[in-house]
């Protein structure tokens, strides 16, 4: 079976986000690039099933310029077989769904693995492009993920709960924990990293249905107003006549 | 051309959030100088769906098929692209939520709309351009997204926009088909399962949440927690090491890597306040914090503070509510 998944480069999770003077792009100066979370999950599911079925690759995508290929080296050494980077910026979700869309369709991936959400955009919407794109369903954020032949049982989480949804191949599912335990790179996997393959490919489809005008970074806290242990009862108070939430 | 708003219903009511997606998309219309209309989906009741109207909703289209109950995403998309091309919709607006994002997603497609997610704010429609605020970098930052596409697709953030409520107003409730066939419910669940809720407060839903983190020292002691949430009327939530080393469910753990909520009200017991547990957390309107460390993080992002020990603190909490009736 082929897997494909798709890796997202973003800020590690400590970064203090800061933007250029005018506002308009993130300030990557001194900021370190992580593999999203979320994609670790799909990505460590993927090499599971992959090792479970005796068979089969698993294929890392990221849509980015050259700069993150110390990360897709990385997927590479947590054990994927093969990469490809989209050489473009990612310029809006749209724009990365049609180039995943189009690698998937064309190197005929039976399983299309991402992470539930970039922590950087936060969009939440690639999944569901790239399955309308190809016609094939969607199972988004999945928890659970186990295939017995061409069909697959997944987790989907819903607010409040969760639904057992079944669906055969070709599928898209975003994935989340607790699906699996993350794998990390060992010295062997780093070793033979460097000689698996990557290929480089240029972007196709249609422009960009959305652009950042400027960012700005949320209003601070005024500062906190603390209230002695022995008054505990106080803040009670407080939070219904001053703030009058409760 | 009317605003279509999605409306997601749960056991015959309309849920919190879609009554904010409701006023959103309602004040949207005005500021295109139309009407807003509904699309219901999951279990509704007719007049649950006619008290639209104090949203600002003129009219509700229904869909009665019972197998629309449960989100079934194919059919949930067909369904939404049908009422859009019968009311010629160029906004259409949803929710924030796990069905919003997988319907939205598939739409922006269908229907070649531009698509934001996580948005904050209501649009600015000047000189011809979209604009609307949204959160990112996991609430770390906002960013203003210009739409460019002729049809627009906006999925609201829970708790950033305050409903609407017109007394006495109602909305027109219309059957509605869009002639859905067993192939669109192929994806449809096999089982639905839900979770026990303390109090019966649904998580992602809540206008107030207590949560616990590894200073309640372990599972034994989430009664502290679910006492102070019940007198509330609160959710409870947690840490990722709570979750992560099941003193409680997957689902309750906020933050970064797990679900964000914006209460109105979020209670943080012995949670030190580490950048990936306060991206999930940081848009609630007040926090507060009880800490036995001064020095814990957690207080810089708070608005009320009590250093002390949980343990003392929160049966005192409790029974303050409690008093106050
Ligand atoms: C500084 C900065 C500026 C940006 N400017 C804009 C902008 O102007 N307009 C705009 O719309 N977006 C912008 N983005 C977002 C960026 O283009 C995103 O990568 C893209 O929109 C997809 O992210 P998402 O959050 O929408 O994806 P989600 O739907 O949240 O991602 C789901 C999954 O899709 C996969 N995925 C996401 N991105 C990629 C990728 N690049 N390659 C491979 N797989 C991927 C991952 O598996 C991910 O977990 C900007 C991002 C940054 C950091
Ligand atoms: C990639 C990544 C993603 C992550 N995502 C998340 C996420 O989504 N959500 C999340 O929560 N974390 C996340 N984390 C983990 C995060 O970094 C912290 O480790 C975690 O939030 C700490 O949990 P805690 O505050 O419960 O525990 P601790 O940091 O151990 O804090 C316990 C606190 O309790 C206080 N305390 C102890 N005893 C008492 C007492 N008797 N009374 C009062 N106070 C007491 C202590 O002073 C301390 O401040 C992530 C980490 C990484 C690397």
């Amino acid at each position: 079976m082929k897997f494909l998944v798709c890796i997202s480069n973003v800020p590690d999770t400590t970064t203090k986000i800061a933007f250029t003077p005018d506002n308009k792009e993130f300030n990557k100066a001194g900021v370190q690039f992580v593999i999203n979370p979320w994609d670790e999950y799909a990505l460590t599911r993927a090499i599971e099933l992959k090792e479970a079925q005796g068979g089969g690759t698993v294929t890392v995508l990221n849509v980015g310029e050259a700069d993150t290929e110390p990360n897709i080296r990385k997927a590479l050494a947590i054990g994927a077989d093969d990469a490809i980077r989209v050489n473009a910026y990612p310029k809006d979700a749209f724009f990365v769904a049609q180039q995943i869309a189009s690698i998937a369709k064309d190197g005929g991936y039976d399983v299309i693995l991402m992470g539930k959400e970039s922590i950087d955009y936060n969009g939440f919407q690639v999944h569901g492009m790239v399955g309308e794109l190809l016609g094939i369903p969607t199972v988004a954020p999945a928890m659970k993920l186990d295939m017995s032949g061409n069909t697959a049982t997944l987790e989907r989480e819903i607010e409040g709960g969760k639904e057992i949804v079944e669906v055969n191949t070709p599928f898209v599912a975003s994935c989340q924990q607790p699906m699996c335990e993350p794998r990390i790179p060992n010295m062997r996997g780093i070793m033979t990293a460097r000689t698996k393959p990557l290929k480089v490919v240029e972007p196709v489809g249609d422009a960009p249905r959305t652009e950042v005008a400027t960012y700005a970074l949320p209003p601070k806290k005024e500062g906190v107003k603390l209230i002695p242990a022995e008054n505990a009862g106080e803040l009670i108070k407080l939070l219904r006549n001053e703030a009058k939430v409760i | 051309m009317s605003v279509l708003v999605v409306v997601e219903c749960d056991g015959g009511e309309v849920k919190k959030s879609s009554l904010e997606v409701a006023s959103y998309g309602s004040q949207v219309a005005q500021l295109l100088g139309t009407t807003a209309t509904a699309v219901a989906v999951g279990e509704a009741t007719e007049a649950n769906l006619a008290q639209l109207g104090e949203q600002g909703i003129t009219k509700v289209l229904y869909d009665a098929e019972p197998r629309l109950k449960d989100f079934v995403n194919g059919a949930y998309t067909k369904l939404i692209a049908a009422a859009a091309q019968q009311e010629d919709s160029k906004v259409i607006v949803l929710a924030n939520s796990n069905i919003g994002a997988a319907v939205g997603s598939r739409l922006s497609v269908r229907l070649q709309a531009s698509l934001a997610t996580n948005v904050v704010e209501l649009p600015k429609n000047d000189g011809g351009q979209f604009t609307v605020k949204r959160g990112a970098f996991s609430g770390k930052a906002l960013a203003d997204v210009v739409l460019s596409g002729e049809r627009k697709i906006l999925a609201v953030k829970k708790n950033s926009i305050e409903a609407l409520h017109e007394a006495g107003k109602t909305a027109q409730v219309e059957s509605f088909s869009a002639q859905l066939t067993d192939a669109d419910f192929a994806d449809a669940p096999k089982q639905v399962i839900m979770q026990e809720q303390t109090g019966g407060v649904l998580l992602p839903e809540a206008d107030k949440v207590v949560s616990g983190g590894r200073g309640m020292k372990g599972p034994e002691n989430w009664n502290l927690i679910e006492d102070l949430a019940k007198a509330l009327g609160a959710a409870t939530a947690c840490s990722k090491p709570v979750s992560d080393v099941d003193w409680r469910p997957h689902h309750e753990h906020v933050g970064q890597t797990g679900i964000t909520v914006s209460p109105n009200l979020y209670i943080a017991c012995g949670i030190s306040g580490a950048i990936q547990h306060l991206a999930g957390v940081n848009s609630s309107k007040v926090i507060v914090v009880i800490n036995k460390d001064p020095e814990a993080p957690f207080f810089k992002a708070a608005d009320y503070g009590i250093v002390g020990d949980v343990f003392d603190v929160l049966p005192k909490l409790t029974q303050a509510v409690k008093e106050l009736g």
